[in-house]
């Protein structure tokens, strides 16, 4: 062998190594790596690190937002479209926090089934646009529903 | 390109242009993103920090990515000019990878409710890469010799480039707070194109920039290397000689 042909057999070699370590370490990813648990799992209490804070990621229930006048205290329901957990936060929300929008909550769960939030952090989509050019989607959308009831 | 001397030629003439086009567009990006976009839906003016913040995180994984095809070529084909072009990358992408994490984290702070997230799979990947970055230059400066060191810190740039598809695809793997690629996405960007056409400028001209730097750079780790050759010897004290 040439030892051109020696370097390309050892950095081959070192690189299918490289693969195999790498896709162990994916698979532990993969199994600690989740940033947070659904709402159904959260109401059905599955997947849970008991005593332990956790984080609950899902959508704010349009029209679920209570907040206490006077302090920063506040309530709200979150929901995978399936199941809907009640939270109650103390604090000042992120930006993007609002009906409708993901958010992930980190806190713990009390035995009434509401789950405690500490902090709130909102996740957003990759969509960027004009704020006209969502008025005019919502409402093509909503003309859309009206002449489908027709 | 591979012998030094046509290099150092070559990229003595093609700095000015990389230079001049890469300000220009990065001028006119800027001016259109920040006063002539719409505000986002959402996000206001906020958003307006991806003119700087997408740009950044681009190049930090483009010269990471230079970096490794360049540690590969070096190492196969002991191509010299190779390690020199690693050198000069170094800094450069540890510098956007630092700008990258600062205006994500400035970003982060009101829109998500958090400065930094650890265990964030696409956050705590791009740190990773800028350790990678810091490591590999104090890998070769702690290296007298300079054949060891060059070849030391190539095999470690290879290593690291396992991360680079790590990064681009932790958002879709795994549960992050990032958001998914609005550029790269399936069925076009998702984004208006009055926003659009500025970050493309932006993207564009910091690559100019980026390989602005990258040439003049690199032509003074050759001319290191090369100090004791005729043409350097000749270029540089001419008459004297």
């Amino acid at each position: 062998m040439k030892p051109r042909q020696q370097r390309m057999l050892a950095l081959g070699l070192s690189a299918i190594g490289l693969i195999a370590a790498s896709f162990l370490t994916f698979k532990a990813f993969n199994e600690n790596m989740m940033f947070f648990v659904n709402i159904t799992d959260a109401v059905e209490n599955t997947n849970i690190p008991a005593d332990k804070d956790f984080r609950v990621g899902g959508l704010v229930v349009e029209g679920s937002i209570f907040r206490q006048p006077g302090n920063l205290m506040m309530s709200f329901a979150l929901t995978d479209n399936i199941n809907r957990l009640e939270v109650e936060y103390t604090g000042v929300v992120p930006d993007l926090f609002r009906e409708g929008q993901g958010v992930i909550a980190h806190g713990r769960l009390k035995e009434n089934g509401v789950f405690i939030a500490k902090t709130i952090l909102a996740k957003h989509d990759e969509n960027y646009m004009p704020p006209e050019v969502m008025e005019s989607l919502a409402t093509n959308a909503l003309e859309k529903v009206s002449s489908n009831n027709n | 390109m591979s012998s030094p001397r046509y290099f150092y030629s070559i990229a003595t003439s093609l700095i000015p242009w990389f230079l001049v086009s890469g300000l220009i567009l990065m001028v006119a990006g800027l001016i259109n993103g920040l006063f002539y976009a719409p505000p986002d839906y959402q996000q206001g003016d906020a958003f307006r920090i991806i003119y700087v913040h997408v740009p950044s995180a681009y190049i930090s994984m483009m010269a990471y990515s230079l970096m490794a095809f360049a540690a590969f070529v070096a190492l196969i084909w002991r191509i010299k000019i190779a390690h020199a072009v690693i050198v000069g990358a170094a800094p450069l992408g540890a510098w956007f990878t630092f700008l990258a994490l600062l205006t994500g984290s400035i970003w982060g702070r009101p829109m998500w409710g958090t400065w930094w997230e650890w265990g964030d799979p696409r956050l705590t990947s791009e740190l990773l890469m800028l350790f990678l970055y810091l490591g590999y230059m104090a890998l070769r400066a702690s290296l007298p010799n300079l054949a060891q060191a060059d070849k030391l810190s190539a095999i470690l740039i290879l290593i690291g480039a396992i991360n680079i598809p790590i990064i681009h695809f932790s958002v879709e793997w795994w549960t992050s707070l990032h958001q998914g690629p609005t550029l790269l996405k399936a069925g076009g960007p998702a984004i208006d194109s009055l926003m659009l056409y500025p970050l493309l400028a932006m993207i564009i001209g910091t690559t100019l920039y980026f390989g602005s730097l990258l040439l003049v750079r690199t032509k003074a780790e050759v001319l290191n290397r090369e100090k004791n050759s005729r043409w350097a010897k000749k270029m540089l004290l001419g008459d004297q000689l």
